[in-house]
């Protein structure tokens, strides 16, 4: 493993790898590796000595940190500010390292219940420095909030799970934590009944920024009973106590509504958050969609019919399923997810599952085609994660 | 003045042959070629470049944006998509050699699901008209240029257009879901769709804010969001520009995160009262317009938060708005401001700039600096909360020297912005005048 702790050895890595013909795998501290395809290489280009968090401006929300910091540490900094990262990135129980790196969380683009009413984390991605596959250093963005001088590129680095280039420093929008958090919890719904609650609910005033849905088997490896429905609120403590108020009455229909203080709020939507409601064996698989809210149940119930479990956040626009690592159980969630015209990744599995399927959908031919010469413009030799997003 | 590209001359002598061809792919009456018709398109809200060109076409659907753009590609004929034509960095500026492929009737809403919140528009409907189809049901389109009422959304796809309240709510990349594209090949492409992740590569955020280097948007699928219970702003008029940007940074340190929050100073303020008689402080240097939402106790609250903070900053005056009618007029004056300065000076370059908010006072007092330097008077409005500053040049575009000194002031404030942190463009785009 490589592991430089400076840019200029990322980038004299990549140029030794370009000149030997010889690919990389790219990681921070490896914790998503297993995260779509396979890569087959003899090193691994690591970022996780790339570390530190050279600029942080509270009062102009904005922090910049080297691509291999922790999101724990980055998160400890941030807290003392009394501000975090809006996204709310997973830290998803299923991951193969205890640590991840803030590289790591930008170029998968991964997001928690907070996406819905505030953004992913491509949205708050104000600027980076990484090095492409042909070792040149590039700078996309800039550490003020709005910018639209030239191509973002900082949105086409944000997903690409390290294929086109090695990010080696993120500046991102941060905000104020805020004061206080609360649950409204309806028991018992139907995954229909469910969407419709949360659609209510988001289709509010009230500005709800998490809504999600756990069916019997993930309420109870929550320790619940019975299905449940879980709307959340965070603000000043008094709009807070008002919104909850208006909301159990919104949704008083659907039955009994409960209410969830600030403690265990948070730790509920950290579970959330985490994929924790996911009752996951060591060799099972874990897909991920997104689609419409409203076709949510649709794919939860083709994921049930072949076997998985799952649970629906985003309103229902976010669907996670796990269970045995089998082609039909893929087929099933591709096909539901293509149904709904969706976004889809396999997020874990054996690697034989990984190298015989697609990992996220096809694209329509004209699109592939630009994709290979967008490619190819950044790595020209095919050196970075090749084959990671898309077989050759 | 920036020079133009060269028109192409073979391009030119062909300029029959091609009207004909584009005749024949469209329906009568949407392909324009007689100069007093092409007149209206010769510019865009960059005025003071002015170019004829080749053809105008109307299209009315996606394939008919397809067809005209394969005809371009095969016969190299230059294409400029244009929506309204209100960009101000010359965005939509014509060629003499190109074919504006003007977006104005391909204006309808498509589809709004309140269910899943989400609108499909054709890329000609204003930015406006996209609130106007769903506010009866209580939700908006989040992002709102000051030009909302005449811009099309893609023409805000082509510059990924903010607005004031984008402090809360982002900035259209931020707001889009998904995007019908016909690419210069003439090809069509559907990037996203009406989820929020994108699986692969993020296109769509590839494509807002390319200027329509990439492609022509032809039906755009935005976020619509629930509006809030209601909305009230409030004018801090300051002493001086530094006291109301430390102010500025207080509010956001305390973690108030207020809707929206513009500054203007002293030349700003006269100008925009003259115009929307909003109530604007004329003794201050400097103002403060700062908005909340939510219910009225919510707003109550946060707006007794804010004077607590302002009053660190020995305010010249607090003013609470007491009517929905008083907010609208102060909206009025901010987002009245370019007109208003128009009044004034009929001619002007609008700068957009961004800089790290805590830089304002300094930035503010070099750009004092050079006004008197240049001799040209300067209005600034800045959309505080996220450090975009709009310094207005005043100049005369009959006296040739009065304009090369107005860019050369421009110039030398995008200079300033990126020596200090900053970048040359936060929503106006590159177009020609920054693409020095
Ligand atoms: C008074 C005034 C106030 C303004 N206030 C703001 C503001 O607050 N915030 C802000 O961000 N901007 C502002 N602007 C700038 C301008 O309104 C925006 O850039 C707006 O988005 C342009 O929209 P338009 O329809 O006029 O597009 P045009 O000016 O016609 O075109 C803009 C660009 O987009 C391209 N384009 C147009 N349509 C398409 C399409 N369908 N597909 C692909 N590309 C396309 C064009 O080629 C051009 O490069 C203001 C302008 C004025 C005159």
């Amino acid at each position: 493993m490589i592991a430089p702790d400076d840019e200029a050895g990322i980038a004299a890595a990549i140029c030794a790898a370009v000149a030997n013909r010889e690919p990389l795998s790219v990681e921070g501290l490896g914790s998503k590796s297993g995260f779509l395809r396979p890569v087959q290489t003899a090193r691994t280009l690591s970022t996780c000595n790339l570390t530190g968090i050279p600029l942080y401006a509270p009062q102009e929300l904005v922090v910049s940190a080297r691509a291999g910091t922790t999101l724990a540490t980055l998160e400890a900094t941030l807290a003392e500010a009394g501000q975090h990262l809006i996204a709310e990135p997973p830290d998803y129980a299923f991951l193969d390292a205890p640590a991840q790196t803030i590289g790591g969380i930008v170029a998968t683009n991964l997001s928690g219940p907070r996406r819905i009413a505030w953004g992913a984390m491509r949205d708050h991605l104000l600027g980076m420095r990484a090095v492409t596959g042909r070792g040149e250093v590039i700078r996309s963005g800039g550490r003020v909030l709005k910018n639209v001088t030239g191509l973002d590129l900082c949105k086409l680095f944000a997903g690409s799970y390290g294929t086109l280039g090695v990010m080696t420093e993120v500046t991102l929008k941060v905000l104020p934590k805020p004061e206080a958090t609360g649950t409204v919890l309806l028991w018992g719904l139907h995954p229909e009944e469910a969407v419709r609650a949360m659609s209510i609910a988001l289709g509010s005033p009230y500005s709800v920024s998490g809504a999600a849905y756990l069916p019997q088997e993930a309420a109870m490896v929550m320790g619940y009973e019975r299905p449940s429905t879980i709307v959340r609120v965070e603000d000043f403590a008094d709009s807070v106590t008002y919104r909850l108020d208006r909301l159990a009455t919104l949704l008083g229909r659907f039955g009994t509504v409960e209410i969830l203080d600030t403690a265990a709020s948070l730790s509920l939507w950290r579970a959330v958050r985490d994929a924790e409601p996911l009752p996951i064996q060591p060799d099972d698989a874990v897909w991920r969609v997104s689609v419409r809210p409203s076709c949510g149940t649709s794919v939860l119930r083709a994921g049930q019919s072949a076997g998985l479990f799952g649970y629906l956040d985003w309103g229902g626009g976010l669907v996670f399923l796990n269970g045995p690592p089998t082609g039909e159980a893929h087929a099933a969630v591709v096909d539901a997810a293509r149904h709904a015209n969706g976004a889809w990744w396999l997020l874990r599995a054996p690697e034989s599952l990984r190298r015989a399927r697609d990992a996220v959908p096809h694209e329509a031919a004209a699109l592939a085609a630009i994709r290979q010469r967008v490619v190819a413009a950044f790595d020209p030799a095919g050196i970075l994660n090749p084959g990671r997003m898309f077989a050759a | 003045m920036i020079a133009l590209p060269l028109p192409k001359a073979d391009v030119l002598i062909r300029r029959d042959a091609v009207h004909a061809g584009l005749r024949v792919l469209l329906p009568e009456g949407c392909v324009i070629t007689d100069p007093t018709r092409l007149k209206p398109y010769e510019t865009d809200g960059l005025s003071a470049y002015r170019q004829m060109p080749l053809a105008v076409v109307l299209p009315e659907t996606t394939e008919q944006v397809a067809a005209v753009l394969r005809f371009c590609h095969e016969n190299g004929v230059r294409v400029v998509p244009r929506g309204a034509g209100t960009s101000l960095s010359g965005g939509a500026l014509p060629l003499a050699d190109a074919v504006v492929i003007g977006m104005m009737r391909m204006n309808q809403v498509i589809e709004v699901n309140y269910r899943d919140r989400y609108a499909v528009v054709r890329a000609g409907v204003t930015n406006l008209g996209i609130t106007g189809a769903v506010e009866a049901e209580g939700f908006f389109y989040a992002p709102d240029p000051s030009s909302q009422l005449a811009c099309m959304i893609g023409g805000n796809i082509g510059m990924n257009s903010g607005g004031a309240h984008c402090l809360k709510y982002g900035v259209t990349a931020n707001n889009v879901l998904g995007v019908r594209l016909v690419t210069i090949e003439g090809e069509i492409l559907e990037l996203g769709g009406t989820h929020l992740d994108t699986a692969g590569y993020d296109w769509l955020g590839i494509v807002i804010g390319s200027e329509g280097q990439l492609g022509i948007a032809t039906e755009i699928t935005v976020r619509i969001l629930r509006a809030p219970e209601g909305t009230r702003a409030m004018l801090a008029a300051f002493e001086g520009n530094e006291v109301a940007g430390a102010c500025v940074a207080a509010i956001i340190g305390s973690g108030i995160i207020p809707v929206a929050l513009e500054f203007m100073d002293r030349p700003a303020i006269h100008a925009c009262e003259a115009f929307a008689h909003a109530g604007y402080p004329l003794d201050a240097e400097a103002m403060l317009i700062i908005e909340v939402e939510g219910s009225v106790a919510e707003q109550d609250w946060l707006l007794g938060q804010i004077k607590e903070i302002c009053a660190g900053f020995n305010p010249i005056s607090l003013k609470v708005s007491q009517s929905a009618e008083e907010s609208a007029a102060i909206w009025k004056g901010r987002k009245g401001a370019f007109g208003a300065i128009g009044r004034i000076s009929p001619d002007y370059l609008c700068m957009d700039g961004v800089i790290p908010t805590s830089t304002l006072p300094m930035v503010l007092r070099r750009i004092g600096e050079m006004s008197v330097q240049y001799g040209l008077q300067v209005a600034n409005i800045f959309h505080a909360g996220d450090g975009n500053l709009h310094p207005l040049i005043m100049f005369d575009a009959n006296d040739p020297a009065s304009m090369h000194k107005a860019e050369a002031f421009g110039a030398e404030i995008l200079c300033l912005c990126v020596e200090v942190g900053g970048c040359l463009t936060g929503e106006h785009g590159v177009g020609v005048e920054n693409a020095i």
